[in-house]
């Protein structure tokens, strides 16, 4: 067993599809709920769910503080759709005092394709991790709108950045977790 | 769209993962736009858009049908978050309606009068997911059978009485449990006694649970309800009348929503349940005449 251990932001969300991806890779894998649980994390999932039901959960539980804290002291993370709307600079179509953990130099809006009929399963270049192309789904998807110069773009959809990578904090607007592809979260790993 | 390949949208695959989305949350009935706004603002995962809560439906009585379009497109206007709606049972042609409208998700919904005794929506036929009740596993294989893309335990909606709500749950988990304890030359017998296909039936001996999300319905009300039913083993929670029939709707709403979340966490529960004015009146089940109670609709 690998000594790299992983946590999933759980507060709501796919978290059960993250796991399963991360323990097929052989990681000790650990639910957040409370701050004293990001002790000792080397990486945080940010998974998809509702933005504004995780932000609101943040707040009531004074997790901003703590979560800053232990990306400030090296934590990275890797961020699927409502993640990735959490980890930007800033955030279009949110609630007005939606938490932002500003993680990536990057401008996200919120379900930017549309509602439920929008969503869709897509074969998607990832050239950073092989030719073949990954197996996603994009759902109440939201678009990585702008970017900053520190910012590396791994994919594209519909011409707006999909997957980006600043640091070791890597950024997706879609969900390679319920696909099963393990190929991300690898790319995530390498990185820790 | 050119650096990319295959794009498909409706696919079982994209209307299962928005119910994955939901997991760990709660969904709200609210019947204005303010009411929404409150939802969304609590921590709602996604809204249900009604004109009536199931306890008014109840006390009405009269035919309940799916909601004027306005409303909907009203709540769909009003919050950011996914909107969905219902439509009855067998009604294909409220579901067409819904879909036209746009609605994140159709709730083919035993709380509305049935429009068809014999015959549920086909479901695969659309592009927009359906969530549907079931009491126990034969029903939630026949509703996953039919195209739903989600379940929940029917419970019986508008009584504030969390007991039918519990019975459906368990039933489910112990129906999956029976399964995997039997050799798989049983499964044939057990499909038909389920009245689902054996397939499906298969799948769930091996994998020990539903192949699509399942929340709890009909009944909860308090922030130790969504927990008993979060540590019953459901994905999530829809809360109905108990939120806006209640005495301070945003507080309750927050509080199940943080209820979910930390369902086994006592202390929490203890913290969130504090002072939150009065809950809704409530029913119990017991003492509904059999022709009042909703749930042994569309099996």
């Amino acid at each position: 067993m690998s000594a790299v251990k992983v946590g999933i932001l759980a507060l709501q969300g796919d978290v059960r599809e993250h796991r399963q991806v991360l323990e097929s890779l052989g990681v000790e894998v650990r639910q957040v709920r409370l701050a004293a649980e990001l002790e000792g994390l080397s990486g945080l999932v940010i998974p998809g769910g509702e933005s504004t039901t995780m932000s609101r959960l943040i707040q009531r539980f004074d997790l901003l503080g703590p979560l800053q804290e232990a990306f400030a002291g090296g934590l990275a993370a890797l961020t699927t759709c409502a993640g990735t709307i959490l980890a930007a600079r800033e955030i279009r179509d949110g609630l007005p005092d939606q938490v932002r953990l500003e993680l990536l130099d990057i401008v996200v809006r919120r379900n930017a394709f549309g509602r439920q009929r929008e969503s869709a399963e897509v074969l998607l270049e990832v050239p950073a991790v092989g030719s073949e192309p990954v197996p996603v789904a994009f759902i109440r998807a939201p678009a990585i709108e702008e970017v900053g110069p520190g910012v590396e773009v791994l994919a594209s959809y519909r011409d707006e950045p999909a997957a980006v990578r600043q640091g070791r904090h890597l950024a997706l607007t879609f969900h390679p977790e319920i696909t099963g592809d393990p190929r991300l979260h690898r790319l995530f790993l390498s990185g820790l | 769209m050119s650096q990319n390949g295959h794009v498909e949208t409706g696919t079982a695959r994209v209307k299962r993962g928005l119910a994955e989305m939901l997991k760990g949350g709660v969904i709200m009935d609210v019947v204005t736009p303010d009411q929404a706004e409150i939802a969304q603002e609590a921590g709602a995962v996604a809204v249900m858009a009604l004109e009536r809560v199931p306890a008014d439906i109840r006390a009405q009585g009269g035919v309940a049908r799916m909601s004027d379009p306005s409303l909907v497109k009203a709540i769909m206007g009003a919050v950011s978050i996914p909107v969905m709606a219902k439509c009855r049972i067998g009604h294909f042609v409220e579901a067409q309606i819904l879909e036209a409208l746009g609605i994140d998700y159709i709730d083919e919904s035993e709380v509305l009068t049935p429009a068809d005794e014999e015959n549920h929506v086909d479901k695969w036929q659309f592009k927009i997911p359906f969530v549907c009740g079931a009491r126990n596993l034969g029903e939630a294989l026949r509703r996953i059978s039919e195209g739903a893309a989600m379940v929940r335990t029917k419970g019986e909606a508008g009584t504030g009485d969390v007991v039918e709500a519990v019975r459906h749950m368990r039933s489910v988990s112990q129906g999956i449990r029976r399964l995997q304890g039997l050799r798989g030359d049983e499964l044939a017998s057990a499909a038909k006694e389920l009245g689902a296909s054996l397939e499906l039936v298969r799948e769930v001996a091996t994998t020990g649970k539903l192949p699509v999300v399942n929340f709890s319905a009909g009944g909860i009300a308090t922030p130790a309800d969504a927990a008993l039913m979060m540590q019953l083993g459901c994905d999530g929670n829809f809360v109905g009348s108990g939120i806006f029939k209640s005495g301070d709707p945003l507080r309750r709403a927050k509080a199940i929503v943080q209820a979910t979340t930390y369902f086994d966490k006592p202390e929490i529960l203890a913290e969130v349940s504090e002072g939150l004015g009065e809950p809704m009146v409530g029913i119990s089940t017991r003492s509904l005449r059999p022709e009042e109670l909703l749930a042994g609709r569309g099996v």
